[in-house]
């Protein structure tokens, strides 16, 4: 580190103005959801007149509410779905000498590198046949391939951390391969996976690409869809304030899991860097 | 508490590489032996073979009555000793100590009983709450040495235990390894690069070179009458000193002068049948400074060479000389000199050292005299390596 006063005041600044162009929008949009619709458009960056009414009129509506709930429901089962399916993966990629696992890898991160967009055709075309569009499985499935590549691809890095040792300790001291998984190295990757989690929750809340074409009713629309359904009060209002309320409410559990795993979080990017 | 047999048996990785080559040995109930070779001989893929974490090619390893080559580690009752320790770091030393304890569905009762008693036995009481990151290196390796006989298995193995600690702490941690062993009386497989850890822990070493069981026998056994010249260079310290000699009717011609050897000696390799170039072994204590020998003054030889370097250690004093014509070759000695990491090192192999009395008045850069008795020679076959006067 370097401890020099200049170079800190300089970091400092940086730091400072990193912080501003980030958080800017974020409030921007957080006084636009506190503005009253009259004075939306008013162009001063505090409202001048607060009003709850914007969070009141989407709480009302079940477009919003009924959003919200398949929002978490499909972010949830496919975060759950993908760290345990990925961990799974991602140790035997990390441990095991199989043929083919050249190809796998490459496979994974080719799905990575895909743009989403050119699946979502075929997919939907695809989903209408199979009686998966304007599901909960129609959006879990498109997440998971993915985010596997990501989840697979992090885990290892951190399951290859751990000293093999461990488990050969392990297994001579009784495990069975699943209990030396699930006792031993699952609790030393916890941060590893917490962070992956967290990285494929965020993933699968703001998809707008999949969420928008394969879904068509409140029976699987997610938030970030639902929004653009948004309606005025009138054909001549637009629906600003809504879409900033709705906007900083799905915001807000982002926020929370980051909190309470910031710790966790910055000790997973960073435990690989260092050798403890 | 159980006998461990090796009979027969092979290690062989997909890309041909043979680790273990027929390997035969017999470990006795409550035995300590050792396995010990350079890095990359197969004695810790032997022992891994015992453990059950590699899988055995050819052959059979019996653990008691029972051959376990298809049984996973968990069901064949060993416990293992860790070069890294391997302790889990997300449990404190109780924990650590307790895992297998309660993997195997112990009670609790009998698990604190248990760990408390392997605590005390190893001083480890007072550290139960502590997690591996807060021990000193010597007090996780009490911790993996106490994970280990909490569960009074079948056999201990061990994998260099203790190559991670200091040079000081490693000789104290050698002889509390031989006390636990000996009030314990369980049957060991300790593997080690260190020939001094394989001379003073052992009831049995058994030297392993590229794969091939060398020789197996008590410490005296392979430092008195090593069978070959890997096992003569590899057991001592300082290493035993190689040089050519050529054998003329029961003479001997070496650096060290001219030898008449003893008729024995002289039928035993006529008997070999090895030819007339031979490479000549003399430990380092053979030697003595010849101002200090007068008894058996007439049984020896005595010649003279100018001390390059002198060690006095106290007890010792260790004279390096060169002589002339005094560099051996042999594969063996190449393989031993790489492992040393002196294969490339300046004046390395014609290079001679004696230890001598700490009475001896040798100086450096001046000519001693110095004694040997030709008995105490050892005469290999260059061509393989053997022994040719056992």
């Amino acid at each position: 580190m370097n401890r020099n006063p200049r170079a800190k005041t300089l970091w400092g600044i940086t730091d400072i103005i990193v912080i501003i162009v980030a958080l800017v929008p974020v409030l921007w949009l957080a006084s636009l959801s506190f503005k009253d619709p009259g004075t939306i458009a008013d162009g001063s960056f505090l409202p001048h007149k607060w009003t709850l009414d914007n969070y009141r009129g989407i709480f009302q509506t079940s477009l919003f509410t009924r959003a919200l709930v398949n929002s978490i429901g499909i972010a949830l089962i496919a975060t759950a779905l993908a760290v345990v399916v990925g961990s799974m993966a991602a140790y035997a990629v990390a441990r095991l000498r199989f043929p083919g696992k050249g190809l796998l890898i490459g496979a994974a991160l080719l799905i990575a590198m895909f743009p989403p967009i050119s699946l979502v055709s075929p997919l939907f075309n695809l989903w209408r046949q199979l009686g998966l569009f304007d599901t909960w499985p129609g959006l879990i499935i498109p997440y998971l391939t993915f985010s596997l590549p990501l989840t697979i691809y992090t885990l290892s890095a951190f399951f290859r951390e751990i000293p093999w040792d461990l488990e050969r300790a392990a297994k001579v001291d009784g495990a069975t391969p699943i209990q030396a998984f699930l006792r031993v190295i699952a609790p030393l990757a916890a941060p590893g996976m917490v962070t992956t989690a967290i990285l494929v929750f965020i993933f699968c809340w703001n998809d707008f690409v999949f969420a928008i074409s394969l879904t068509s009713t409140l029976n699987s629309r997610t938030v970030p869809a639902a929004i653009a359904f948004f309606t005025g009060a009138s054909q001549f209002q637009t629906p600003i304030g809504s879409i900033a309320a709705a906007g900083v409410v799905i915001t807000i559990p982002i926020v929370i899991f980051v909190f309470i795993f910031q710790r966790r979080i910055v000790a997973g990017l960073t435990s690989g860097a260092v050798k403890g | 508490m159980a006998e461990i047999v090796l009979d027969h048996v092979t290690k062989r990785f997909p890309d041909g590489t043979v680790p273990v080559n027929d390997a035969n040995l017999t470990i006795a109930d409550g035995e300590f032996m050792i396995l010990v070779g350079p890095s990359g001989s197969g004695k810790s893929t032997c022992l891994n073979m015992i453990a059950g974490l590699e899988d055995v090619t050819e052959g059979e390893i019996r653990i008691g009555d029972r051959v376990v080559n298809q049984l996973a580690p968990k069901d064949r009752d060993i416990a293992m000793v860790f070069q890294t320790y391997a302790l889990y770091p997300h449990m404190n030393v109780r924990e650590n100590m307790a895992f297998s304890l309660k993997l195997a569905r112990v009670d609790r009762a009998e698990i604190d009983r248990k760990v408390n008693q392997a605590a005390e036995l190893l001083e480890l009481t007072e550290l139960l709450d502590r997690k591996p990151a807060n021990l000193s290196g010597g007090q996780r390796q009490r911790v993996a040495m106490g994970r280990a006989i909490v569960r009074s298995p079948q056999a201990f193995l061990m994998d260099e235990p203790l190559s991670n600690l200091d040079a000081k702490l490693r000789v104290q941690m050698r002889t509390t390894v031989a006390r636990l062993q000996n009030e314990l009386g369980t049957t060991t497989v300790y593997v080690t690069h260190d020939q001094t850890e394989a001379m003073t822990l052992g009831d049995r070493v058994a030297v392993l070179r590229a794969g091939v069981i060398q020789q197996v026998g008590t410490p005296e056994e392979l430092y008195q009458r090593p069978r070959n010249l890997f096992v003569a260079g590899f057991i001592g310290s300082p290493a035993m000193n190689f040089l050519p000699g050529t054998l003329e009717e029961g003479r001997l011609r070496t650096a060290l002068g001219d030898v008449q050897l003893p008729a024995e000696m002289a039928a035993k390799v006529r008997q070999a049948g090895a030819g007339r170039d031979l490479i000549v072994g003399i430990r380092p204590e053979n030697f003595e400074d010849a101002a200090l020998v007068d008894g058996q003054r007439a049984e020896g030889r005595t010649f003279k060479a100018t001390v390059d370097v002198l060690e006095s250690l106290g007890a010792d004093k260790y004279a390096y000389f060169r002589l002339q014509g005094a560099r051996a070759t042999a594969q063996e000695l190449e393989e031993l000199a790489a492992d040393a990491g002196t294969g490339d090192a300046p004046g390395g192999s014609d290079q001679v050292v004696a230890r001598l009395d700490p009475a001896s008045r040798a100086r450096e850069g001046q000519q001693l005299e110095l004694w040997f008795d030709p008995g105490k020679l050892h005469l290999f076959n260059p061509a393989n390596g053997a022994h040719l006067t056992l």
